[in-house]
């Protein structure tokens, strides 16, 4: 038995120490709109945070995760409107979607890290995650658009 | 050439009477199940294949039988519906239906749902239109020629009535003739206030806050997890033992068992059954079976290629596409001629959903829970397999994780079903990404070889182009295999694009099975399937004709493309055909500034296809700028120029974003992707091995679209059939390298740079 800290809620789950967090989160806690793509952290569909840091679910063993604050994309705002998943909606990114919850997740880590990053940080932040369908014109520009409205925000 | 069956259900639909009928919550509108039926006009007969209904509210409902896997259909042809029924859209909802006999062909693929769709969405819309006219006016108490449909009501002047008043106080039962609905007027293009106009996808919020449910997030109570051991080969493998012992360690685990398949879908299967998928997973790395293989395990890549040159060395072997009169005499007396051979290699479909499936039996039903794209091929092997009627098993639908063909194979769901016939409990089968990519129909290699006769002045004389690949259609759907002129049948998939819409005199096109690859593997359908090979020759051959020729190769393809005889194109579809081809080169050509200087080692090479089919041509052109490496042979894309031409556009974000992924995707395939069989697998089974484009591989990327009123035809694949060309076409004016081989290789390159 083990104690996860779950998008603000505390979740007991039996998993074993070495089973990889995705198939938990699935599974045992019932959140499905973390993905499964590679299972060996290539792809980034499984990307969740872990104390705020993005990391893949995949590979990320059970034990690893005691004491840790996770996020999904459930639990990324209560609404479902964190600006970058407005962002996505306003640039209609998403093809088939499947990866899209762990492109929402890495990107949120990225502006996080850099709040208004240039082109090349954002190929460097989101290279590590596949997107099949290749809308990756689109995922480019709804981090800018997130990131240009951050910046009228604080501005 | 024709596709009887892919048309199949327009030209049923078309036979049909059209109801109007009165239901409990408003009234349904669709086609007669048939012509006794609807004779007999009785509510009991009334068993639609296509429909919407509106309830008593004004919502209307558009039933989609195509499957999401990220085109947006749902909202492309329920748009379709709503601008003729001049529904209010924020009142239309969209319902993706489960698989039914009564819907037909239930097939998403080919890029053909807008094209099949439009005409008969456009006739119920419109029936529905005209009925609701008929009976707003006579609530109005205005004549219906005075009264017009706008947004969800009907209006005679300031008076006004909606839609579900209508339904709810008027009588809108009907029985159209199919030569009434026939004669329906259709509105003009000026007209239009949905299609062909902005707005948002309706299944994207859902792809964003992680609530959209693909097939691999169904589940039931009480569901046992599996996993599959795939056998050594694709069908010739029979298990003789299976050791589990040590897999008796993991907790959770249940057992294992060999599938015995009726269906030979699965052929020496065994699947491995625990509590949860991580003992599965686990469980199944530590299962050992052992299989009698047959001589397919020891097949390489190529083997393969050297099978394809022997089979077209035969000129008697497979199907005659196109056979005019005269080639052979034409080649004997001309001035000159050219040819060459290219090559592809076998790439796997990598969406990034493994395949997977849940099913199980309740009240007497078989139930398939998963994301799949041709539910009328996979529910006869179902019923094979099950030993149970098709009408005892039901799919329903998901979204997909992609499909881009792989999912029209439905073969995952046999597997899940047989298991859980063996063990009587709900199965969810998920496969691992290295259980996917070895299960994969992969695109099948391909060995093609090209050539052309120059006359008098340098005139073309005839052309004959000779294709040799696995077929996917011969392998599962071999009823959708038309005949050859010599009467073989032939895969049209595997061959479509060598048909072109070039005038070239007398021209001979043969499609060639690869029978090595059909027994090894099970070649599959991958995102325009053939045209993702024939154009790679054709378009590279065009430049390397030009060159031969001593022609600029724009100039050259331009010639060829005069519209004279059967290249003038008909109605409705491809209507102005090589015109309409001619002029998106013109325009990527005058866009992209080719002819241009350009910088060293950095080129511009142009292509353009018809997308798929000649009868659903998507006239599609693009011109790609590389800048080569001449030390490494490393080819980097710095843009992509694309122009199209796909008559109407539905939905025009969505039409941007598919051409986007699929421009890409053939960027991918030309420099990225590729695998290799290596003793009857294929070698790389995911990512590290196995390398997609990334988003730091994205060059600049534009793409126009022509402006038209034509019919609709497909978006989902063309644009991948003309990157890989014109990247090649590309490397060979920066730096001289002719490369033949798809995918381009940086060694290629250097090598053909030394050539």
């Amino acid at each position: 038995m083990t104690t996860l800290n779950i998008n603000g809620r505390q979740v007991s789950v039996t998993g074993p120490d070495d089973a990889p967090l995705l198939w938990v989160i699935r599974d045992e806690v019932g959140l499905k709109g973390t993905k499964f793509g590679c299972g060996i952290g290539q792809c980034g569909a499984c990307t969740v945070h872990m104390d705020g840091q993005a990391v893949r679910s995949c590979i990320t063993p059970l034990k690893a995760v005691a004491g840790k604050s996770i996020t999904t994309i459930e639990g990324l705002d209560p609404k479902g409107a964190h600006p970058l998943q407005t962002a996505w909606v306003d640039v209609q990114v998403p093809q088939c979607g499947y990866c899209q919850s762990g492109q929402i997740m890495q990107a949120a880590a990225l502006l996080k890290a850099k709040p208004h990053p240039s082109d090349a940080d954002i190929n460097a932040g989101m290279n590590g995650n596949l997107c099949r369908c290749m809308a990756y014109v689109r995922i480019k520009a709804a981090i800018k658009l997130a990131a240009s409205r951050a910046k009228e925000v604080h501005a | 050439m024709t596709f009887q069956a892919r048309n199949l259900e327009t030209a049923t639909l078309s036979r049909r009477s059209f109801l109007i009928a009165a239901t409990s919550a408003g009234v349904a509108l669709g086609f007669a199940a048939e012509d006794a039926a609807a004779a007999a006009g009785a509510p009991a007969g009334f068993e639609p294949t296509v429909w919407y209904d509106i309830g008593r509210d004004g919502v209307v409902t558009v039933n989609v039988i195509r499957a999401e896997l990220g085109q947006h259909v749902g909202t492309a042809v329920a748009r379709i519906v709503a601008d003729e029924l001049e529904a209010d859209w924020s009142k239309v909802r969209i319902k993706t239906v489960d698989s039914d006999p009564k819907w037909g062909l239930m097939v998403t693929g080919g890029s053909w749902s807008v094209w099949q769709s439009y005409p008969i969405y456009s006739q119920a819309g419109a029936a529905g239109r005209m009925a609701l006219i008929e009976e707003g006016a006579k609530l109005l108490k205005a004549a219906p020629g005075d009264c017009i449909a706008r947004d969800g009501a009907v209006h005679a002047g300031k008076a006004s009535v909606s839609y579900g008043e209508i339904v709810t106080r008027g009588s809108l039962s009907r029985k159209l003739t199919p030569e009434e609905l026939a004669k329906l007027p259709m509105k003009p293009a000026a007209e239009r206030r949905l299609i062909g106009k902005a707005t948002h996808a309706r299944d994207i919020p859902g792809k964003t806050n992680g609530q959209g449910l693909y097939g691999l997030d169904a589940q039931v109570p009480g569901m046992v997890y599996a996993r599959p051991k795939i056998p050594p080969t694709r069908y010739d493998s029979v298990v003789t033992a299976i050791d589990d012992a040590a897999a008796k360690a993991v907790p959770g685990y249940q057992q294992s068992i060999a599938l015995t398949d009726p269906s030979g879908t699965v052929p020496g299967w065994v699947v491995v059954l625990a509590d949860s998928f991580v003992a599965a997973n686990k469980a199944a790395d530590l299962v050992k079976v052992t299989w009698k293989v047959g001589p397919a395990a020891q097949i390489s890549e190529a083997d393969l290629q050297r099978r394809a040159v022997e089979v077209m060395a035969d000129p008697k072997a497979g199907g005659l596409v196109v056979e005019d009169p005269g080639v052979d005499q034409a080649f004997a007396a001309a001035k000159s001629k050219v040819e060459a051979t290219y090559t592809t290699s076998t790439a796997l479909h990598f969406q990034m959903e493994p395949v997977n499936a849940l099913a199980f039996e309740k009240d007497g039903v078989f139930e398939i829970h998963t994301g799949n794209q041709w539910q009328s091929l996979v529910l006869p092997w179902l019923a094979k397999a099950l030993d149970r009627p098709e009408t005892s098993i039901v799919m329903r639908s998901y979204l997909l994780g992609g499909g881009f063909g792989r999912r029209l194979n439905g073969d995952y769901a046999v597997g899940a079903a047989l298991a859980s016939k063996a063990i009587g409990k709900p199965v969810k089968l998920v496969f691992t990404r290295a259980d996917d990519s070895r299960f994969d129909s992969p695109r099948s290699p391909s060995v093609q070889t090209v050539r052309m006769a120059f006359g008098d002045g340098g005139r073309v004389t005839a052309m004959e182009h000779t294709a040799a690949a696995g077929w996917p259609t011969l392998a599962m759907a071999p009823f959708f295999m038309p005949k050859g002129t010599n009467g073989v049948a032939y895969d049209p998939f595997s061959i479509s694009g060598a048909d072109h819409w070039y005038t070239v005199g007398a021209q001979r096109v043969r499609a060639v099975n690869n029978d090595l690859a059909n027994t090894t593997f099970r070649p599959g359908w991958l995102r325009s399937v053939g045209p993702g090979w024939t154009n790679w020759a054709l378009e590279s051959f065009m430049d390397e004709a030009a060159h031969a020729a001593g022609t600029d190769p724009l100039a050259f393809r331009l010639k060829l493309l005069d519209a004279a005889g059967r290249n003038a194109g008909s109605g409705p579809t491809a209507v102005g055909g090589a015109k309409r081809q001619a002029a998106v080169l013109s325009r990527v050509a005058a866009k992209a500034g080719w002819g241009k200087p350009l910088p060293k080692n950095t080129g511009m090479g142009l292509a353009t296809t018809f997308g798929q089919e000649r009868d659903m041509p998507t006239w599609v052109a693009c011109a790609a700028r590389v800048r080569v490496d001449p030390t490494t042979g490393v080819v980097k894309v710095e843009r992509l120029d694309l122009v199209v031409d796909c008559g109407t556009v539905v939905h025009p974000d969505g039409a941007l974003s598919q051409m986007q992924g699929a421009s890409l995707w053939g960027m991918s395939l030309a420099l990225f992707e590729g695998t290799t069989f290596k003793d009857g697998q294929v070698r790389d089974t995911n990512l590290g091995a196995y390398t997609p484009l990334r988003m730091a591989d994205v060059p600049d990327l534009d793409i126009e679209f022509m402006p038209s009123t034509e019919p609709p035809v497909g978006l989902g694949e063309p644009a991948t059939t003309v990157v890989g060309p014109a990247i090649g076409n590309a490397i060979f004016n920066a730096v001289g390298a002719r490369v033949r081989d798809l995918p381009i290789r940086p060694a290629a390159v250097l090598k053909a740079m030394k050539a």
